[in-house]
């Protein structure tokens, strides 16, 4: 084959993003269920893990820019690069959002969590991850379609924190002491929320790998829908 | 997707029409159609031997001058097939110029080498300022204006090929056609001519064939890519312009060839 090198590299840089993708993906569920048990230990590792996480990203950032200084890539390859600069920066910042949560629960410390305010947080954290885990197949396979399915998940991930917001805030007017612990609680589910948020990012960036075309929101839907 | 093979809006400096070219009894392109955007660069790119110069040469009836050629279908420049019988190829080939894979300047002085078209084409007016011009137009009036009376020859390679340019833009040309102008030219002195194109396309259309796909694409707006069939003859397999040729083609032959995986 010609370009062995090349496409070996290229290869490469692709299973950095899944690898780094599927800690991003456990680590949230770890961030969820350390907040909701109480593990102040396992929350304490998450926090530092982010590092790893940051250094992750310069590392795809720097090996993508040695290919295209390099390799001159053209086409659908250049498109790889800039789609794994983009997820890369996104998988970095989920990753922000995980040690956030660990860090509101170092915060909250010893004290018990309300129920009523983590009950959606599980369901959220897996909904999250498992778009996630579907946009990097998605990722994988150059799925555009599988991709613009993945982003419709993130109404269920809306809806459900609207509904720990206003558990959090009926807490809140019965529970005036707790106000901080209920404000700090909805910041987490919030985190989550926007976890969400840049996993539909990641699936524009990857339609983009697999099509050609950046498109969002609106423009995004209309595309599909004329398919 | 269905690819591209045209440009939808803007002027056409010139146009081929289901153009098929012969040498003797072998075809070596076949099926051209194609629009050339007036006042842009257009490069022709693809492997070795699928016709590239032969359509370029097909734009200016340079194909007249090689015995066994032989051009059917059209060519249209303002409206009229520039093969029809009444047209002066002459006539064609000053206004349509050429720059060659080579530096070619006449064993004359770069002055004379600059005033010869226009002289035999019975330029009457100020040829001192004709010459100095043209060499500005080619970027090469501040490096020979103290030598104008030194031979062409007396020039590094890059300035030959500017020099080469300069006599073309002298018989005021409204399209110049580029046959791997560079490729015997080292990178500073390519990236120089690279440059020149750049400032040239404001009064002129270009048609450049290059090998080298960077400079496709970097230095054109259209980029049209040929392949060969079995039968070894060379068609045009996509247009578009040039970032989109480059960024999301759309037939998967021109993916293969630009990403460096054909053959
Ligand atoms: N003067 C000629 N006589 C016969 N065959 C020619 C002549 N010029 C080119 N050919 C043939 O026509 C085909 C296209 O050549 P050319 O236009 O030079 O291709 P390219 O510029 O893409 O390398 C090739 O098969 C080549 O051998
Ligand atoms: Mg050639």
């Amino acid at each position: 084959m010609l370009r062995e090198t090349y496409t070996k590299e290229l290869r490469h840089l692709q299973d950095e993003i899944l690898r780094m993708g599927s800690e991003v993906e456990e680590n949230l569920l770890k961030a969820v269920e350390a907040l909701t048990k109480r593990d102040l230990a396992l929350s304490e590792k998450l926090v530092q893990a982010d590092k790893w996480f940051n250094q992750r990203r310069i590392d795809i950032g720097t090996e993508a820019f040695s290919i295209i200084a390099t390799q001159q890539p053209m086409a659908s390859d250049m498109r790889l690069i800039a789609a794994s600069l983009e997820i890369a920066g996104e998988l970095e910042r989920i990753h922000d959002y995980v040690k956030g949560i660990g860090n509101i629960s170092l915060m909250i410390g010893e004290t018990a969590v309300p129920d009523p305010l983590t009950s959606h947080m599980p369901e959220m954290a897996e909904k999250t991850r498992f778009m996630l885990h579907r946009a990097l197949d998605a990722f994988t396979e150059r799925n555009a379609q599988l991709a613009f399915e993945t982003i419709k998940g993130d109404d269920a991930v809306d809806k459900l924190y609207n509904k720990t917001y206003r558990a959090v805030m009926t807490y809140m007017a019965a529970n005036a002491d707790a106000f901080e612990l209920a404000q700090r609680l909805e910041w987490a589910a919030h985190n989550l929320e926007r976890a969400a948020d840049r996993v539909t990012n990641i699936c524009e960036w990857v339609i983009y790998l697999a099509t050609g075309e950046y498109k969002q929101g609106k423009e995004l839907l209309k595309s599909f829908e004329n398919k | 997707m269905k690819p591209n093979t045209s440009f939808s809006n803007g002027s056409v400096a010139v146009e081929a029409k289901e153009m098929q070219v012969y040498y003797g009894s072998f075809r070596a392109v076949k099926d051209i159609a194609l629009k050339i955007p007036t006042k842009h660069i257009t490069a022709l790119i693809g492997p070795s031997g699928c016709g590239k110069s032969t359509v370029l040469r097909s734009f200016n009836r340079m194909n007249d001058l090689v015995a066994s050629a032989r051009v059917e279908g059209q060519i249209l420049y303002h409206g009229s097939n520039i093969y029809d019988t009444h047209v002066d190829p002459v006539e064609i080939r000053r206004r349509i110029g050429m720059v060659f894979q080579k530096p070619n300047p006449f064993s004359k002085t770069i002055y004379e080498n600059v005033a010869w078209g226009a002289r035999i084409n019975g330029f009457k007016g100020n040829m001192d300022q004709l010459v100095e011009e043209s060499l500005r137009q080619a970027a090469l009036w501040d490096e020979v204006k103290d030598k104008l009376s030194q031979s062409g020859y007396s020039l590094s390679g890059g300035q030959q090929q500017r020099l080469c340019i300069a006599r073309t833009i002298a018989v005021k040309p409204e399209i110049i056609l580029m046959d791997e102008p560079t490729s015997a030219l080292d990178p500073v002195a390519t990236l120089r001519i690279e440059e020149l194109i750049q400032e040239l396309k404001k009064q002129y259309t270009i048609i450049i064939v290059t090998h080298n796909m960077q400079q496709a694409a970097r230095a054109s707006d259209y980029t049209a890519f040929f392949n060969m069939d079995g039968d070894r003859a060379g068609y045009l397999v996509e247009f578009d312009n040039t970032n989109e040729l480059f960024t999301n083609p759309k037939n998967e032959l021109t993916e293969q060839y630009i990403t460096g995986r054909f053959g």
